[in-house]
């Protein structure tokens, strides 16, 4: 948040502070491929969205004549082994790969964060007390968890956000804690303890900023992950349930049959990297422009 | 630094506690047993298992007896695999687990670390996107699409390989490329981030004016603050790639650690399955005690306390 960044022509009215989030979305929007990525996963998001208004067939039409049958007019995408149109099961299975997805993430980050954060900030006995409850609840046999839960609570879509999320938040933590660490020796830290600002505006507005490219690396590496394990819990029975797919597991029955039926495995395969890349290059321009020494624009 | 690190390992001891306590009585929750599967034994069958087993006992005079045999060092004995002991299993599979692992995360390491250095001296150019490109290939092939295609590439059609097995050298190649590969890109992203954070810095500037070369400039001084968070991240990743993979190991038809995990999880195989929790947890501790190590190493500001 250097002020001798701040273009005072453009902005002379702003505080120090506005003036640094609308550098940031000046500085985003320099960035095209960026601006693309964006555009490309909104329009996704809708487009999978109303997919039961537009897909071209219901997910769960068989149509047994045609079988495996290869991309072709009346099926752009082709049919799988039970001749059910494959975009339109792409387009339902994206419904619930970016509701997992986001859901699942955003619930690791509201765990991860703030605990890696304060048990960074706070170090000492503190830490390696908290530290130890993550390495603990790391070695907790996730399978078994999961097959507890279902018996529990039975096949409930929102509890594999929670199972999901509830998982992935520990090396966010661990990997926020070790920056926290780093950056709270720095001199600038010190002096705003010198000064006598406030613990949580310390921790906030001025150990946040310098952590927060790792967080927003960290999630949108999460994102990808979380959709696989979601495959993976499908297919141990929790979660989403034939007819219904999803991304992950339209890929997993896709890689099966990858030599005699490529198509099966290569859109789905396609749709998913696409996505990935346009949120991965959305998360690194983010992270440039949200760098408050990165002053290149 | 010596005290540091004799009271994180005395610390291994009440994790270790309370991790056989959580998993002990979780998997008792869990419905089925050991020996109720489609075979359908006589009940008179499974009562005399329960017996020898010990596990018509109460749940707590079990735990006690489990948790006597585990300071004596012997992890009990498998359900499913007759006439083995768990410790005969781990002995078995940790050592190809660990071999592969190794293989997979000196891949990791150095695709990664290089791909992101690259990445970060050039931010937003074809250097920067080629290497992050192919960096997040890794992460949208999963195993289960990366080994049957590597299989087929490498194996099948080219002939390179073998397809499957844990018997030549060669072996070792295409199920640490398909197991490393996610961790590359993780390692590459993380790098790439931290390392644009820390070149534009005044010490970095500093090093440049002295007339330090390039290259130790980028490792010697921007990459050991730099690999902070992938020092952090590597702990439970190395901890998580020795103790196997079940989908690179089934794929690959490798006898690891990581297939016991998941049958023994299945088959209710209590014995087995906390067994190798016990031997996860301990590693796990361990590994993130050397991370704390490398940490101040890294950065000898860090300030850690046991």
């Amino acid at each position: 948040m250097k002020s001798s960044e701040i273009d005072a022509t453009v902005s002379p009215v702003y505080t120090i502070e506005e003036s640094f989030h609308d550098n940031a979305w000046q500085r985003l929007k320099m960035n095209r491929l960026a601006i693309v990525s964006l555009v490309f996963l909104i329009l996704l998001s809708i487009i999978c969205a109303i997919a039961t208004w537009i897909a071209p067939y219901p997910y769960d039409l068989q149509n047994l004549a045609i079988g495996a049958s290869s991309p072709s007019i009346r099926h752009w995408f082709g049919t799988d082994i039970l001749g059910r149109d494959l975009l339109t099961r792409l387009l339902y299975g994206g419904q619930i790969s970016l509701l997992v997805g986001l859901c699942a993430t955003m619930v690791s980050l509201l765990i991860g964060v703030p605990y890696g954060m304060f048990s960074g900030y706070c170090g000492g006995k503190t830490d390696a007390f908290m530290m130890r409850i993550v390495d603990i609840l790391y070695t907790l046999p996730f399978t078994i968890l999961v097959i507890i839960l279902m018996v529990v609570f039975g096949r409930n879509f929102l509890l594999l956000f929670a199972a999901i999320g509830a998982v992935e938040w520990l090396t966010m933590a661990r990997i926020i804690r070790g920056d926290v660490l780093a950056v709270k020796e720095q001199t600038f830290i010190k002096a705003a303890v010198v000064l006598g600002l406030s613990q949580s505006r310390i921790i906030f507005r001025h150990i946040l900023p310098n952590v927060l490219g790792t967080i927003i690396v960290y999630t949108t590496l999460t994102i990808p992950k979380v959709m696989l394990l979601e495959a993976f819990l499908s297919f141990l029975g929790l979660g989403v349930q034939p007819p219904m797919s999803s991304w992950g597991l339209l890929i997993r029955d896709g890689a099966e049959v990858m030599e005699s039926h490529p198509w099966l495995l290569i859109f789905p395969g396609i749709i998913f990297s696409v996505t990935l890349f346009a949120l991965n290059r959305l998360g690194d321009a983010l992270r440039d422009a949200l760098d408050p020494r990165f002053n290149k624009t | 630094m010596l005290k540091f690190v004799a009271r994180r390992l005395l610390q291994i001891v009440p994790v270790l506690l309370i991790v056989i306590t959580i998993t002990f009585f979780l998997i008792r929750l869990a419905p089925g047993g050991p020996f109720t599967d489609e075979k359908k034994y006589p009940p008179e069958v499974i009562e005399c298992r329960n017996a020898y087993y010990g596990l018509n006992d109460s749940l707590p005079m079990q735990y006690l007896h489990y948790l006597g045999n585990v300071v004596k060092g012997n992890l009990g004995p498998c359900l499913q695999y007759r006439n083995r002991t768990v410790n005969e299993v781990i002995k078995e599979t940790f050592p190809i687990s660990f071999e592969l692992g190794c293989w997979a995360m000196i891949y990791a390491l150095a695709l990664g670390l290089v791909f992101g250095i690259i990445a970060a001296l050039r931010p937003n150019t074809l250097l920067d996107h080629i290497p992050m490109a192919a960096a997040m290939t890794g992460i949208c092939l999963p195993a289960f699409v990366l080994g049957p295609l590597l299989i087929l590439v490498f194996g099948l059609w080219l002939g390179l390989f073998n397809a499957s097995g844990w018997e030549m050298a060669t072996d070792r190649i295409l199920p640490a490329i398909t197991l490393g590969s996610v961790y590359a890109a993780y390692i590459a992203r993380l790098s790439r981030s931290s390392m644009l954070e820390i070149l534009p810095m005044d010490y970095i500037r500093t090093a440049r004016a002295k007339g330090a070369s390039e290259l130790r400039v980028i490792v010697c001084h921007a990459l050991k603050n730099a690999a902070i968070p992938v020092v952090s991240f590597l702990g439970p990743a190395f901890a998580g790639i020795v103790t196997g993979s079940f989908v690179v190991e089934t794929i690959f038809q490798i006898p690891g650690m990581g297939k016991m995990f998941v049958t023994a999880a299945f088959n209710r195989d209590y014995f087995l399955l906390l067994g190798l929790i016990v031997f996860y947890a301990g590693l796990l501790v361990a590994l993130n005690l050397i991370v704390d190590i490398v940490l101040v190493w890294l950065n000898p500001k860090i300030k850690i306390e046991a």
